[in-house]
């Protein structure tokens, strides 16, 4: 028995729904801690170290590969605190809200030819809709707290997260409009079969050509993840951190894993749209060890979108409030619709 | 078919639990909140049905958007955290009077034209009755003389919006 037809028979095998809501739930509430501990270890903690000439930490584990981990313990013992005048509920529900959204996100990313939790006949149009809902998690958080730095900080993040957002949806329509469909499948499978003026050696992965797209997301994502230099919202020489400011605990853990967890699965959804996904161009797509050698492809891709996003978060000083909308309304904006018209021109004649 | 059924009942009871507090909870934000748990569940009914696309632009406009803005519009504008955000039930009645007449009017155009129609349950290889190709496709050809118009009538109420805020600002 070849190890083919065992990962057929694997994949034949009938499980009843219950179980494969539970495993797929499982799965997706396993990868986002683990993301967020990837992404905050390599590139929070060691990059950020490197590039300003230190180590950053060594204690715990090998190289201080458990820091994480041993912070994660700290924040579930410490008390959990919630003010006087804040409205209890709310307060508590926000975080909640900001991490479903990121949860809800990774239901369709696709990481090989069946290795998907659901693959929808709308993916990306699903993905950019449930990230748009962290925003309301962060306005309760920011209202309901009672403290005028966690309001301001939770209205700053509206204005930036609405204004982001654009040109994020825009940028991806060029994607969408070559590939011809929303299925974020489809994107990979059209990017690995297309071929460059007749010339299939690397597949037609939409950077080539959408390479503006690929910019405008990156921006946008880097200001939806409220990331420096668009950290007007927690900006904590400003205003103390804004809607985070009176979580402590594990409330704060969850906004925590909600930020590193979004920045990762945007950072997915970049390499699935810009740079193949999950696929390599050489091979038949539909065979079964793409399941396995996918994911470990992918996760390549998403550090290298991942290293780029930390890079510019490392290297460039906040913006002001006015620049910040200035450069979503006035210069994002224009140039991702240009960007789609060309992108339609094109597609028209070809 | 019982599974659906199950799930309307559940998302249907939700929903109008939801909406009867939204209308009747005295806190504003509150009743925005309230007002998520709605337009969540209409959207988990579009995907019932299997109209995805429609579905999800509910979230993506109305959650994503429109309650977005109503927050930030509640609490941009109140200032003091002393001060409350209670809303007055004062015109109760006249409130309830138009909702029961919407009510009445909506059941009544929906069953006059759905009454016999049954939406086919059983499509092949679980495809959803509607993709978004066909919705756009009939969007692009068949309607396309009211979607440009629609597209019309909301720029001129941007256009609208925006000339009345600045002419308040220019004093």
């Amino acid at each position: 028995m070849t190890a083919a037809t065992v990962m057929s028979g694997l994949l034949a095998v009938e499980v009843p729904y219950w179980a494969s809501a539970i495993i797929k739930v499982g799965v997706v509430a396993l990868v986002v801690p683990t993301a967020a501990l990837v992404l905050g270890y390599v590139f929070l903690l060691k990059m950020m170290s490197f590039m300003q000439s230190r180590l950053g930490p060594m204690e715990a584990g090998p190289y201080g590969t458990l820091q994480l981990l041993a912070d994660g313990l700290k924040f579930i013992q410490k008390e959990d605190i919630i003010p006087a005048k804040a409205d209890r509920t709310v307060f508590a529900l926000a975080p909640l809200v900001v991490l479903v959204s990121t949860f809800l996100i990774y239901v369709v990313i696709p990481t090989g030819p069946d290795a998907v939790v659901a693959q929808l006949d709308v993916g990306i149009f699903y993905a950019l809709a449930v990230s748009s809902l962290s925003v309301v998690g962060i306005l309760m958080a920011g209202w309901a707290s009672a403290n005028k730095y966690a309001l301001m900080g939770g209205l700053r993040a509206a204005g930036q997260l609405i204004a982001y957002e654009l040109p994020l949806v825009l940028a991806v329509m060029g994607v969408v409009i070559q590939a011809g469909t929303l299925d974020l499948q489809k994107i990979v499978t059209a990017q690995a079969e297309g071929e460059i003026f007749g010339w299939g050696g690397i597949g037609n992965p939409f950077i080539l050509t959408q390479f503006v797209g690929f910019f405008i997301f990156l921006v946008a994502v880097q200001a939806e993840t409220t990331q420096p230099p668009f950290d007007m919202p927690v900006a904590e020489s400003e205003i103390v951190g804004g809607y985070q400011v009176e979580y402590t605990g594990f409330r704060f853990l969850f906004f925590f894993m909600g930020e590193f967890g979004t920045a990762f699965a945007f950072a997915a959804l970049a390499a699935v749209l810009f740079l193949g996904g999950w696929a390599l161009p050489w091979g038949d797509l539909t065979h079964w060890g793409f399941n396995i050698a996918g994911p470990v492809i992918m996760l390549v891709k998403v550090l290298a979108v991942a290293a780029l996003i930390f890079w510019f978060r490392f290297t460039y000083p906040r913006l002001r409030e006015d620049q910040l909308q200035r450069l979503a309304w006035k210069f994002l904006i224009p140039l991702s619709l240009v960007n789609i018209v060309i992108t339609g021109i094109f597609k028209v004649v070809l | 078919m019982i599974a659906e059924h199950v799930a309307f009942g559940i998302i249907a009871a939700v929903m109008v639990a939801s909406a009867l507090r939204v209308v009747t909870t005295r806190d504003i934000v509150h009743a925005a909140l309230y007002l998520v748990i709605v337009l969540a569940g209409v959207a988990a009914l579009f995907l019932l049905v299997g109209a995805e696309f429609t579905g999800i632009t509910q979230v993506l406009i109305y959650i994503g958007a429109v309650i977005v803005l109503f927050l930030f519009g509640i609490m941009l504008t109140r200032t003091d955290f002393d001060q409350d955000t209670e809303t007055d039930h004062k015109r109760k009645l006249p409130a309830i009077l138009t909702a029961l007449l919407l009510l009445a009017v909506m059941i009544g155009a929906l069953v006059d034209r759905f009454e016999d129609v049954k939406l086919d349950a059983n499509l092949p290889g679980g495809q959803t009755p509607q993709t978004t190709a066909q919705v756009s496709d009939k969007l692009f050809s068949q309607y396309i003389v009211p979607f440009e118009a629609v597209s019309v009538l909301l720029l001129a109420a941007l256009i609208g919006a925006i000339v009345i805020a600045r002419r308040e600002e220019g004093g």
